[in-house]
């Protein structure tokens, strides 16, 4: 019938195919399957601690579509599981992070979801706000410096992280420079307790690019499909010698910020379950099945193979073994100087 | 660059002049290697140290950065990090308070957090120490602050063949390296330098001067005036043995402890505040190894625990140890 | 010999517009021009003879500085200034005494000879104890401004200043940001003099106007000629009017330029033109508004000499007095560490 024609025609996919929109999707069930799992093992005792990225499915799907695996750099946050994933980690590294085996690419240092990856291009970096965006610039000074086209740094952030000092610094240097870099800020409304309008006095950050003398723009972090078109834009520019970009995709972060925090002391049911109604996980399912990009058996089948893989990471990454004390001692410097001798 | 030579095989040459032959060695041979700081490019430094590298380099690998310390050495991270080996310059110690969690918090702990798969090879020059009628915000020490952090390495070079050895050494090194220069040192110290390029590993002390009688360590510029009171000292029938620590971590441990099992009385002198400073750890670590090799109490001759010397000249001049009170202290004590 | 006519335009007629001035503020507002450059002049030349260590300069400032003070209200509004700002101290009513004891650093001085030369300290007078950290002074500003309001004192402002090289750091983005979101009463008066030591404006940002970022974090923000002192008067008059009316806060640029290096410390010709600089001083705002108060009427031609006559002998007396004045004692280093008398150095 010509009506499923006009509805198909009617979905502004920005060029992607219909692989790529059910990539899309996968990723963000991973997403939120990975996310959940983390949150389940630490109700079961299992593991200390988790982090929830409910919300941001959309927003990190969509900014893994434009990036060049291979390529670019990603230098993310602590939020960002759906990124990395979209990346090229797998549900298995994710697991053995939230485990803290010694497989883990941090060897079991680092905090749930503080992710490196050399192979994947994803920056090691810590939990302190901001401090990651200098490196990022600084990385993608060294990308221009030896004249590596073609190639940008993706970094993110949320909404809080915007207030911080080294924010602005970076912002700046990225603009005086021109460097390849795009900063992308992953505006959920909330810095833990702290809403937006306690964060900043004009809550649409994208605004700020004028004053760093570059562009801006902000686009809706529940559509992926937007959400790739905005960082593709600001990707392509930056990898062509174009500089650097302010986006800002709002989104809402539906849990508690981690397992330690209690949400409901600081906002009410009301409002999450208003929110609720955007959640663009079921949105993006609806509008792949009304636009016959897939059936509903073949989103029934794709959530089950996601649990399948969840669960297949879940038990090898638990199986793993913890690193061992010994293994507190290496890595301090290159070398054999020891100075704890 | 003119410097005149008293030799083929060495230079003559003041700390300044040192820092700026090694840096500009540095850029021609590394051509990952950049500078970045404020006043660095069109200025060539305050000091003058990077003079002309802009015109001969280029502003790509010699950064004019804006006011802002905490990105500074954020983005020299980055840099290395991703492949470059990037210097960054805070332009006085006393501003390199921004910067702290970069220093300590990230470039410390990028090897060690990511298990080795992220490096970085950092080095981060600053001007310390007073003498210069600096006040509170041009005179500050701050090696006590960083030496206390696993991750960090920590040079101190107080002549200019020291200077240039240690300074290929920490621009070698695969880790982060705060690289720190006294600036009343800067045009006042003249030595010989070996041309070519040449390293001084990390951690090794220099015995400026042998003795019997006592073991004075320092560091910075009080250990010229330390060698100039102990070679007074000569003439009053004292001996006394003069160690140049050089390298605040990792610190040469069995330098210090030879020498005292020698003389068997241990004098520390430092610039910075004593409570916590440097002679802290030393004291500790000597009373730990060598107790029975000692015939007096460690001593530290120190600047008193006040917040900065003052800018009007009696409130720098107390604050300051002069060599006149170095020689008082090492008198008391090889005669206790 | 001046060329205009011996007749002065009448005070009525709109030939310029002094905000509501009266002829005795606007020649007091020049006075403190005078004495600015006159101090500053003072300063390198004293470092020249060898007498003090060092001065800084900030030939190029007076307008903003003269204007920005004559709308701070002194006993009330609270001043956190930054190293250039002798013209802003001296407008708040400190002395050319006061300022020559720091520049030679005795004991009589605020800071009893501990600080750099131009970090003023005076409850009395509202201005506050800063340090050569640039951008430290600004989240106390915003933490001063936020006391006011918190204590509900509505006549109340802080007014706080800093160069175009500051607006990089990150503490002058997370000063804006608070001071935004709270709405607290403060003026940022940023002095946008096109140097930062020998770092030009096109090195430290990539877009040249600072007051834009101000809608960036939803405060108010506008730009004025830094030169013109009348302009700058206005533009700091409303800043800190809307700010003790509870208005929030503003961000003001006054583009203005640094005639002479940073400090005497500094050779700006190993980073500048001398073409640069020569051509810019066409807009020296001293001489500049003698010429526009003299042919407004406000003041006349013997009356301006008179004037910085006087202004000479003030700063000579002055210095002679300040030079004469002992330094502090070396056990003053050991005063007001703690406010209990701890002397952590006898632990």
């Amino acid at each position: 019938m010509a009506k499923t024609d006009t509805k198909t025609a009617s979905l502004d996919r920005h060029g992607l195919s219909d692989d790529q929109l059910r990539e899309i999707l996968r990723n963000m069930l991973l997403q939120r399957q990975l996310d959940n799992r983390g949150f389940q093992l630490n109700r079961q005792g299992k593991v200390p601690f988790a982090l929830g990225s409910e919300g941001h499915e959309a927003l990190q799907a969509g900014a893994a579509m434009a990036f060049h695996r291979g390529r670019d750099v990603l230098a993310p946050y602590y939020r960002d599981l759906g990124l990395a994933v979209g990346i090229g980690l797998s549900p298995y590294e994710i697991m053995l992070s939230i485990f803290a085996r010694a497989e883990d690419h941090n060897g079991g240092r680092q905090f749930p979801n503080h992710y490196s990856s050399k192979r994947a291009g994803l920056m090691s970096f810590s939990s302190i706000l901001a401090a990651h965006i200098p490196h990022a610039v600084g990385a993608a000074y060294a990308l221009k410096y030896r004249g590596e086209s073609d190639r940008a740094v993706l970094c993110t952030c949320g909404d809080g992280t915007t207030s911080e000092g080294e924010w602005h610094e970076s912002m700046n240097f990225a603009a005086i420079h021109k460097l390849p870099f795009v900063m992308l800020v992953e505006n959920n409304q909330w810095a833990i307790s702290t809403p937006l309008s306690k964060q900043m006095a004009q809550p649409e950050i994208w605004k700020r690019a004028a004053g760093y003398g570059m562009p801006g723009r902000r686009f809706n972090g529940f559509d992926p499909l937007e959400t790739y078109d905005a960082v593709n834009e600001a990707m392509d520019r930056a990898r062509s010698g174009g500089g650097p970009s302010l986006i800002e995709g709002t989104c809402y972060r539906y849990l508690a910020h981690s397992t330690d925090d209690n949400d409901m002391t600081y906002r009410t049911r009301e409002e999450v379950r208003e929110e609720r109604k955007n959640d663009p996980v079921p949105r993006f399912e609806a509008i792949l099945i009304e636009h016959g990009v897939m059936s509903a058996q073949d989103v029934e089948a794709m959530r089950k193979d996601v649990l399948r893989e969840t669960n297949e990471a879940t038990d090898a990454a638990e199986a793993m073994p913890y690193p061992q004390a010994a293994d507190l001692y290496t890595h301090v410097y290159e070398g054999a100087w020891q100075p704890w001798q | 660059m003119a410097v005149s030579s008293t030799s083929a095989a060495s230079t003559l040459m003041n700390n300044v002049e040192a820092v700026r032959a090694t840096l500009y060695e540095a850029m021609k041979n590394d051509d990952r290697t950049v500078i970045l700081g404020e006043d660095v490019g069109a200025r060539g430094n305050v000091f003058l140290i990077t003079k002309d590298f802009i015109g001969e380099f280029g502003e790509r690998r010699v950064i004019d950065t804006p006011i802002a310390e905490a990105s500074i050495v954020g983005i020299a991270v980055g840099m290395a990090m991703e492949g470059l080996r990037p210097i960054a310059e805070i332009q006085f110690a006393d501003f390199i308070y921004p910067a702290f969690n970069q220093i300590v918090g990230e470039a410390a702990k990028i090897r060690y957090r990511s298990n080795g798969e992220y490096t970085c090879p950092l080095v981060i020059r600053t001007p310390y120490g007073g003498g210069v009628r600096g006040a509170l915000s041009h005179s500050v020490c701050v090696e006590a602050l960083f030496y206390h952090v696993p991750g960090l390495k920590i040079v101190a070079p107080s002549f200019p063949a020291d200077v240039k050895g240690l300074l290929n050494a920490a621009i070698d090194d695969p880790d982060p390296v705060l690289f720190l220069e006294h600036k009343k040192t800067y045009r006042l110290i003249k030595g010989e330098v070996p041309d070519g390029h040449y390293t001084i590993p990390l951690g090794k002390a220099n015995v400026l001067k042998q003795g019997t009688q006592l073991s004075v360590v320092s560091y910075g510029l009080y250990v010229h005036w330390a060698l100039e009171a102990a070679q007074n000292l000569e003439a009053e029938g004292l001996s006394v043995e003069v160690i140049d620590l050089r390298s605040i971590r990792p610190m040469d441990k069995s330098a210090i402890l030879q020498s005292v099992e020698k003389t068997r009385k241990l004098l520390i002198v430092h610039e910075d505040n004593k409570f916590g400073g440097i002679g802290a750890e030393i004291s500790a670590m000597v009373a730990e190894e060598a107790l029975f090799h000692l015939d007096a109490p460690i001593r530290r001759l120190c600047a008193p625990d006040v917040p900065a010397m003052g800018y009007a000249l009696p409130l720098e001049e107390e604050y300051m140890s002069s060599p006149a009170e170095m020689a008082q202290a090492m008198r008391d004590m090889v005669r206790f | 010999m001046a060329t205009q006519s011996k007749t002065p335009l009448k005070k009525d007629e709109p030939s310029f517009e002094r905000h509501g001035l009266t002829d005795e503020r606007l020649v007091a507002m020049w006075r403190i021009m005078v004495t600015h450059r006159t101090l500053e002049s003072r300063g390198f030349a004293l470092n020249r003879q060898g007498k003090i260590p060092f001065a800084s300069a900030g030939e190029g400032h007076e307008a903003v500085q003269a204007g920005a003070a004559m709308a701070f209200e002194r006993g009330k509004d609270v001043l956190v200034p930054y190293y250039r700002d002798v013209g802003l101290a001296l407008g708040a009513g400190l002395t050319p005494y006061e300022v020559l004891l720091s520049l030679f650093g005795r004991a009589e001085d605020h800071s009893g000879g501990r600080q750099f030369p131009h970090h003023y300290a005076s409850r009395r007078l509202g201005i506050q104890t800063i340090s050569s950290v640039i951008a430290a002074q600004l989240p106390h500003a915003v933490g001063t401004a936020y006391a006011m309001r918190y204590r509900g004192e509505r006549e109340r402002a802080v007014l706080t200043t800093f160069g175009d090289g500051c607006t990089s750091e990150g503490e002058w983005h997370e000063s804006l940001n608070f001071a935004a979101v709270h709405r607290l009463p403060v003026v940022f008066l940023c002095e946008n003099n096109e140097w930062a030591i020998s770092t030009p404006l096109t090195r430290q940002m990539a877009q040249p106007d600072v007051y834009i970022r101000a809608a960036g974090y939803g405060i108010d923000g506008a730009a004025v000629d830094g030169m013109d002192p009348i302009a700058c008067y206005a533009a700091v008059k409303r800043g800190l009017e809307r700010a003790r009316s509870g208005e929030g806060p503003a961000l003001v640029e006054a583009k203005c330029y640094r005639f002479l290096s940073h400090t005497t410390d500094d050779d700006d010709r190993t980073y500048r033109s001398r073409e640069e600089v020569e051509a810019r001083r066409k807009d020296d705002p001293v001489p500049g508004f003698e010429r526009t108060l003299i042919a407004n009427g406000v003041i006349s031609a013997e009356a301006a000499e008179a004037l910085k006559r006087s202004v000479l002998e003030e700063i000579n007396a002055a210095t002679d007095r300040a030079e004469s004045m002992p330094y502090p004692l070396p056990q003053d280093l050991f005063d007001r560490v703690y406010a209990d008398g701890w002397q952590p150095w006898r632990s």
